[in-house]
């Protein structure tokens, strides 16, 4: 650190940082548009600009802008310099010339940052009397409403889109004063990461089109600090909600998780809460109930005297879980996945517990220097992560950069230096993936293949490694390269998951790592779960799925409890239909309605994560809170409200059980305050301080103002009243700030520009590093292709893979047709007339007709599946098909 | 002593001063057009509803007395789905008045609310919204703002140039 005088004033600055980032900092208020804590400075928007003075003398000065200007030791600068303060004045003013007449019916009124930056430099009356610029606008897709006239070009879209998301299909257009943001012609935005355009734009260029059909300011929102649920990340997300309907997802900043963004999933799934799916009252045999009904009904069903059977699920939370497990008892407690899962599940957990390599949150993912991918297509199983490893792809050439003395923040500069340098990316999977144009090399294979690769890698790190028995010469060669990178590295970090259903993938994945950190080398592992709660439940224990058969076959009037859980999804129809017949009574909760809830005898309604708190244990193995936005339509409950105990009064009632009964999950606790947390005695509001609406939002139903509901379960209030300070980073429940009403008021909530937030980082890590275990040596023969049957694989999609998001009306405009894909060689035996045609594909004893899809990188020998898109989601893949052209 | 017949005189030349009082109901009060009584929505010049549901006046009222839900009709002009004032919370400030941007929400020399139930105080937008364009004759937000709605494409605002030709080859 060293000194920097600000108006006369010594501070501590970083001077590995540009002034603009130390100012901000240091809190003060200097505006911006064009830098990004994220994407570092361009300087083109001019806005920063700030007096610097040689020394202590020169009373004249130079304007510079500050986030171009490193913030050297014993710089001297003026914020408060008329001149500079002239100069932004002037600058917005400028920016204000084309800017139209919006605000009253632009969306990102309220929380704008060109709002903002135009009130802290003081411009409020428009001089210019010359007429206004325009642009037509263009459609984006479900996600993304573009508003063009409202553009100050400061290229930060661009930036993001295309440097920072490396999709390419939005572009600036045209010279001069003409500047235009958009796509070549109208279409949905290629990028997975779109949405994060909204955030990104400091004005209302590109605003959320899902808020747009339920519109509501910011400062009428009711938020609270949530976790996203659609993939095993963990991100963590902001819900806002008004007149009981969840109205949008912004990205909650936690520097080791999401950081600044957010994948489209999660963002857009919300709106799977207000689906007209949804299940808002119990029902018994399909006829809706009251709540007491319903409670007199379960309780009746539980103490009848039957064998009670669970069935949790990985998409609950764990203190829901946690309740059925309790309920049940532990050795009637089933997974709820199907073996094959639940068996890779479970080996994930135990080689990132017992494993040498550091489990790898999404920093360590962007700091790693060397990336090899196992067996995923991580933009489609786990979507934030690509964002992650797009941006570990520039680690290598930072240290040219370095050793040009350039600083890292001058983000032009340092693009221009890599050129097309990238630290090395490495993946091997069954197929195309979205990162596959940044790879150094990639290998398309079955999944053995893949394991085997894996395998190889390891032992030509470490010779004590098992060695993979018959290797061709082409793979060996591949896992030399592999090898040779991922030893040269600083930061190495080897990515796998469950996407080819294959264990072996995994434990090759293991082999790397041991293989790296036995040999000295800092390496990180970070293997993808397959729903956002997989972790936890396998922390908490349950017995495989195979064994709840038989159970409910031992009690001839058994009583199944299925907790939030599709079992059609998760595990073969035939074998489902058998439990549910088999067992006497059924009692599913769940929130949206499926095959399973059809089934119901007593159907209860759970509520989401927007209306209920739990815990989540993400991939990295961190356990993070989510917080009620809203208390629901009366009937929908928690889940482990509706099964609990009646002693628990509140979740730090059930948090407290878990801690006794399951040591492994005793820190979950800690993944924020308790309940009885307090700032000064007060409870931390949901609502800004300036929520309106309070005496009339009921008025049509009486005009006596209801007392707001009181949360038992964590220390946020339904209310604008409360502690005004920052709360822990756990429970921040939106950013605002005086003068910063958009998003980016997060620079007031963080120790440092783009560190952790002041109140520490959200949620408690359960795995650390361990010395024991050793290597597996399970290596699979080659795959070898048969003639006549293909093996089929699931093809993992962002949209429509994971169950609820499927469900929000956004995302479910880009779900996939269902497909069935084959290279082309084997295709070309199915084509009617060079064309794709529809065929039937059937194994064990299934049939199913699906159309033809020729994928060019699938190997041959594969064919591919939409996950969770089809009939036979809930099959055990792969399996070997046969493949008929239908009639 | 002296200051009670100075009192009585005081009085008694009242008698022929000119009658403050007026014998309402029957005889109406005069209220300047500016007066802060009853609030109504105005619709602009053309007839259609000028409140462009920018939740202004909701967030500058002090006693939280407005609710409103914004809606958009098929060519994208935003109108409030439902626009609620409690009467009843109300203290005629006329924040909401200073803050509409629109000129939709007014302040009308109109006080005779009196309700024997307070639930009939709730005005919502059926009871709300008036035929004319109120104290501003001319203005139509719609003319200025840059957005498009029926009838109103990209640049053909006041005071626009018509929209940038994007493929055209010279600066």
């Amino acid at each position: 650190m060293g000194t920097i005088y600000i108006d006369g004033k010594a501070s501590e600055a970083d001077p590995k940082q540009n002034l603009l980032h130390a100012c901000l900092s240091l809190g003060l208020n200097l505006p911006y548009f064009c830098w990004h804590p994220a994407m570092g400075s361009v300087g083109a928007c001019r806005q920063c600009a700030v007096k610097q003075f040689k020394d202590a003398q020169d009373t004249r000065g130079r304007l510079v802008m500050a986030c171009m200007t490193p913030a050297a030791p014993d710089t001297r600068i003026s914020l408060q310099d008329p001149e500079a303060v002239a100069f932004r004045a002037g600058i917005i003013e400028g920016m204000m010339l084309n800017h139209p007449h919006d605000c009253p019916v632009c969306d990102e009124g309220g929380e704008c940052h060109l709002q903002d930056m135009t009130v802290m430099t003081g411009h409020d009356y428009r001089r210019s009397r010359f007429p206004k610029r325009t642009f037509h606008d263009q459609y984006l897709g479900p996600f993304v409403y573009h508003q063009m006239n409202r553009c100050i070009q400061c290229y930060r879209c661009v930036r993001f889109y295309r440097n920072y998301a490396g999709e390419d299909d939005l572009n600036a257009f045209g010279i001069s004063n003409e500047v235009f943001f958009g796509r070549e012609q109208d279409g949905v935005l290629k990028s997975e990461f779109a949405g994060n355009l909204v955030e990104v734009c400091p004005t209302g260029v590109f605003t959320d089109r899902t808020l747009r059909r339920h519109y509501t300011r910011k400062w009428d929102l009711r938020m609270a600090p949530s976790i996203c649920g659609h993939c095993s990340l963990g991100c963590n997300t902001t819900m806002g909600e008004r007149y009981g309907l969840l109205r949008r997802v912004v990205n909650r900043f936690n520097s080791e998780v999401n950081g600044y963004f957010l994948c489209d999933r999660g963002r857009y799934g919300y709106e799977f809460v207000n689906s007209e799916q949804r299940i808002r009252a119990a029902q018994i045999n399909g006829a809706p109930t009251s709540v007491t009904e319903a409670k007199r009904r379960l309780s009746s069903l539980v103490a009848g005297g039957q064998q009670l059977i669970g069935i949790g699920s990985p998409r609950a939370s764990i203190e829901s879980n946690y309740a059925l497990r309790r309920l049940v008892g532990k050795d009637r407690f089933f997974c709820g996945v199907s073996d094959g899962e639940w068996e890779r599940t479970r080996a994930m957990v135990e080689i990132l517990q017992a494993g040498p390599a550091r489990s790898a949150s999404l920093r360590d993912v962007e700091l790693s220097d060397a990336v090899l991918i196992l067996g995923e297509d991580v933009t489609n199983s786990a979507p934030r992560m690509a964002l992650s490893v797009r941006q570990s792809l520039r680690q290598q050439s930072f240290e040219t950069t370095q050793k040009l003395r350039v600083p890292l923040w001058m983000d032009d500069a340092v693009r221009e230096i890599a050129q097309a340098k990238r630290s090395p990316l490495f993946i091997a999977a069954a197929g195309a993936t979205r990162l596959d144009d940044v790879a150094t090399a990639t290998y398309k294979a079955a999944p053995e293949d893949i394991a085997r690769l894996g395998f190889a890698v390891a032992h030509e790190i470490d010779a004590k490694a098992p060695e993979v028995p018959d290797l061709s010469g082409e793979m060996r060669e591949l896992a030399a390269t592999i090898a040779t990178a991922l030893t040269g590295a600083k930061h190495p970090l080897v990515i796998a998951g469950p996407s080819c259903r294959s264990i072996s993938v995994i434990e090759s994945a293991a082999n790397v790592a041991r293989a790296l950190c036995d040999n000295g080398h800092s390496a990180a592992l970070s293997l993808i779960a397959p729903a956002c709660n997989s972790f936890g439940l396998a922390l908490l224990g349950a017995r495989p799925m195979s064994e709840a058969l038989a159970a409910v076959q031992d009690h001839g009037d058994a009583t199944l409890i299925v907790l939030e859980n599709d079992l059609y999804r998760q595990l073969p129809a035939k074998l489902v239909d058998g439990y549910l017949a088999k067992a006497a009574h059924l009692i599913v909760l769940d929130q949206l309605g499926n095959g399973t809830t059809a089934k119901a005898e007593l159907l209860l309604p759970a509520g989401t994560f927007a209306e209920s708190d739990g815990t989540l244990v993400s991939n990295e193995g961190r356990a993070q809170r989510f917080f009620q936005v809203f208390v629901p339509e009366d009937g929908i409950k928690e889940s482990w409200r509706w099964l609990g105990d009646q002693s628990w009064s509140s979740l730090d009632d059930v948090l407290s059980e878990i801690g006794t009964e399951i040591p492994r999950l005793a820190s979950v606790i800690g993944a924020a305050p308790l309940s009885s947390f307090r700032i000064a005695g007060a409870k931390i509001p949901r609502e800004p301080h300036r929520y309106s609406g309070r005496t009339s939002i009921t008025a049509n139903i009486s005009v006596v103002e209801p007392k707001p509901p009181d949360d038992p379960d964590s220390s946020l209030s339904y209310s604008m009243e409360g502690a005004s300070i920052q709360p822990p980073a756990a429970l921040q429940p939106f950013f605002w700030a005086p003068g910063w009403n958009s998003i980016q008021a997060v620079n007031k909530f963080q120790s440092e520009i783009g560190e952790a937030l002041r109140g520490g980082v959200p949620g408690v890590r359960l795995f650390e590093t361990s010395t024991g275990g050793g290597y597996f040596d399970g290596i699979p023969n080659p795959f070898t292709r048969r003639t006549q049957e293909w093996l089929l694989l699931p093809i993992e999609h962002i949209f429509g893979s994971e169950e609820l998001s499927a469900h929000a009306s956004s995302i479910a405009e880009l779900v996939t047709e269902p497909y069935l894909a084959l290279n082309p060689a084997d295709a070309a035996g199915f084509l009617a007339e060079g064309k794709p045609t529809v065929v039937e594909v059937a194994f064990g004893g299934l049939k199913q007709r699906v159309p033809l899809k020729v994928l060019a990188e699938l190997p041959s020998g594969l064919a591919g599946i939409p996950a969770g898109l089809t009939a036979l989601c809930g099959e055990e893949l792969p399996a070997w098909c046969r493949i008929e052209r239908a009639s | 002593m002296l200051s009670i017949i100075r009192t009585m005189w005081s009085v008694f030349l009242h008698t022929f001063h000119r009658r403050v009082t007026i014998q309402y109901p029957e005889q109406k009060a005069y209220l300047a057009p500016r007066y802060r009584g009853r609030i109504i929505l105005s619709r602009d010049p053309d007839g259609g509803e000028r409140c462009v549901a920018c939740h202004l006046c909701a967030i500058a009222c002090p006693v939280d007395c407005i609710a409103l839900q914004a809606t958009e009709d098929e060519n994208e002009r935003r109108y409030p789905e439902f626009f609620r004032i409690n009467f009843s919370r109300c203290i005629f400030c006329g924040y909401c008045e200073d803050a509409c941007p629109t000129y939709a929400i007014q302040l009308t020399p109109d006080f005779e609310m009196s309700e024997y139930n307070r639930q009939n105080l709730v005005y919502e937008k059926e009871d709300l919204l008036i035929d004319g364009p109120g104290k501003y004759p001319g203005y139509n937000y719609w003319r200025v703002s840059g957005v498009s709605i029926g009838g109103k494409g990209k640049g053909e605002a006041e005071n626009e140039l018509p929209p940038v030709e994007l493929r055209r080859l010279t600066p």
